[in-house]
């Protein structure tokens, strides 16, 4: 089974975020960029369904040369190859997504695997964006699948429950967390890691469909009435609630 | 901006998802003197006709055998192919489970700048800017499509449906060119948590922290829940610790929601928590450290012990939601 992994590097969780001098992107100096947690269940599943049906899993990424950290982390973990769309510049998703379909044209793959979201813009559309642009089914935030000759039947989480869906391979997924419990790569892997290959792939530059005009942290307007523990305090917020508030 | 089209999805028999009246009423809000057109592949007459009082007084439902079961790719391609018929130029969904799936193939189907995740829209001569939250909500960022077309995707719960009027939409069919290929991926069942709210749809959310101490603990949270007709929620510390299941996490690795009242007990507000709960509309906190994080983005705190603070909050609400 040939199975293309698609991964992006992101700031750290615990992060904090400020807005650089151009007001349109943040402040990247200080901050640990991470491997997408999410990705982390997509390399998983890669490798699990190779170990199965045997093929290759390749780990790509789109970003700056900085990125290639998080290959090294993938082929640590275990891909087989990996690849980098090298660009600077700010793209798009669709310009990001026009990148991975051309890469994914050129290697056919029978499975294409995200994870759910990029904890950076959050978008969670990649999956079906690059599925459209390949013309395959896709199913997101799969929490549980099984695939038996080449038929995949797949959990996704909806609101208020689960949705239990059909479709065939190839086909383009994107994980859950709680789809598999990822491997951490062994310090012997890391260390071969560290010279094994990444193929570098030109870029291709659509035109963006969307212009991100500002960006600006959040501005705070809460109430702000911090009480004691005493049972008097404690009914005072309570009719804060049904009175100020009026959420009761 | 000429004509706008909404993507409405029913509930039951006689309605329909609350996300789907609060794009008619997103729809309005921008509309200007542009056209809205409300889009359907399922529903009875009855639920979406609805559409009605949220000002939308015309329906369209697409009507084909590959639509009878729920597809995404089925569903968008009908959708694309009615809104070129049509000209529309803006396309306004519910960023819910299936708009995350549907939005962007349209995008690519229609070249259309897609907006997702949207929390405010203005427009601004005809066009539209977005706001829209990054980085698991620690900044906001405002967007516009720079194509002809726009696909707009909104975080459920955040915009206000607001009736006007009671007037039935009128309801026009539309026959969609599907082939098998357009249903590659198709919903063959669903599995509704039965009795448990989850904290993606509900209106109050009781999350627990690692200030609960235990497992053997959330009963009072449960019970707090109860009380006011809420989800359990938790801190990712609390999943990741096995008390609780993966479907219950608030935060940047979990769940992002927007409740009217969002309760966190025992909660210290780690950044990547606060990430996925800070669009609440009023928060309450509770925590024995007066310096935690959490009391800086609650509206109401009370700093106490949750094991003493809660059984009394619960008895003091339940009188008042008694009397």
């Amino acid at each position: 089974m040939n199975i293309l992994v698609c991964i992006s590097q992101v700031p750290d969780t615990t992060a904090k975020i400020q807005v650089s001098g151009d007001g349109k992107s943040i402040e990247k100096t200080g901050i640990k960029f991470i491997l997408n947690p999410y990705d982390e269940f997509a390399i998983e599943e890669g490798l699990r369904l190779r170990e199965r049906f045997g093929g290759t899993v390749t780990a790509l990424t789109v970003g700056p040369e900085t990125s290639k950290e998080i290959l090294r982390t993938a082929l640590a973990m275990g891909v087989d190859k990996a690849g980098i769309v090298k660009t600077d510049d700010i793209l798009d998703s669709y310009n990001v997504a026009e990148n991975i379909a051309g890469y994914a044209k050129s290697i056919s793959p029978d499975l294409v695997i995200f994870g759910r979201q990029s904890i950076d813009f959050d978008s969670s559309g990649m999956a079906p964006m690059v599925a459209e642009m390949l013309d395959l089914p896709s199913i997101s935030v799969v929490s549980s699948w099984n695939i038996e000759n080449n038929a995949i039947t797949a959990e996704r989480d909806i609101e208020g429950g689960k949705e239990v869906l059909t479709c065939s391979v190839p086909c383009v997924i994107s994980a859950q967390k709680g789809l598999n419990d990822p491997r951490y790569p062994k310090l012997p892997d890391i260390m071969k890691a560290k010279s094994k290959p990444i193929e570098e792939i030109a870029s291709c530059h659509g035109s963006a469909l969307v212009s991100l005009t500002s960006m600006a942290l959040p501005s705070s307007k809460r109430v702000g009435m911090i009480v004691g523990d005493s049972e008097a305090e404690i009914a005072s917020v309570v009719t804060a609630l049904h009175e100020q508030a009026k959420v009761i | 901006m000429k004509h706008i089209i909404v993507y409405i999805e029913p509930k039951d028999a006689s309605s329909l998802k609350r996300t789907s009246y609060e794009a008619l009423t997103a729809a309005r809000s921008i509309a200007g003197d542009a056209q809205i057109t409300a889009f359907a592949v399922h529903g009875s007459e009855q639920a979406l006709a609805t559409a009605g009082n949220y000002g939308v007084q015309s329906v369209v439902l697409a009507k084909h055998d590959l639509l009878s079961t729920y597809s995404s790719t089925a569903t968008a391609e009908a959708l694309a192919q009615y809104a070129q018929s049509v000209s529309a130029d803006t396309l306004i969904l519910s960023g819910n489970a299936s708009g995350k799936e549907i939005a962007p193939r349209l995008s690519v189907k229609l070249k259309a700048g897609i907006l997702p995740d949207c929390i405010a829209l203005v427009n601004e001569g005809g066009k539209v800017k977005a706001t829209r939250p990054v980085y698991a909500g620690k900044a906001h960022i405002t967007v516009e499509s720079v194509s002809d077309h726009s696909i707009i995707a909104l975080r459920p719960n955040v915009f206000t449906a607001k009736q006007e009027g009671s007037a039935n939409a009128s309801i026009t069919s539309f026959a969609p060119s599907l082939e098998a290929k357009h249903a590659g991926v198709k919903v063959t069942s669903i599995v509704k948590n039965e009795g448990r709210l989850d904290v993606a749809e509900a209106d109050i959310i009781v999350s627990g922290g690692r200030g609960m101490k235990g497992p053997e603990h959330f009963p009072i949270i449960e019970q707090l829940a109860s009380t006011l007709g809420a989800a359990v929620g938790a801190s990712r510390a609390v999943v990741d610790a096995g008390w609780r299941p993966h479907g219950e996490q608030v935060g940047q690795t979990g769940k992002t929601v927007s409740p009217s009242l969002y309760v966190a007990c025992g909660i210290s507000g780690a950044v990547q928590h606060l990430a996925g709960m800070s669009s609440s509309k009023f928060i309450l906190a509770i925590n024995k450290d007066k310096d935690a994080p959490i009391f800086k983005v609650a509206d109401y705190g009370i700093v106490g012990d949750v094991f003493e603070v809660l059984p009394v909050l619960d008895a003091k609400l339940k009188a008042m939601l008694h009397s």
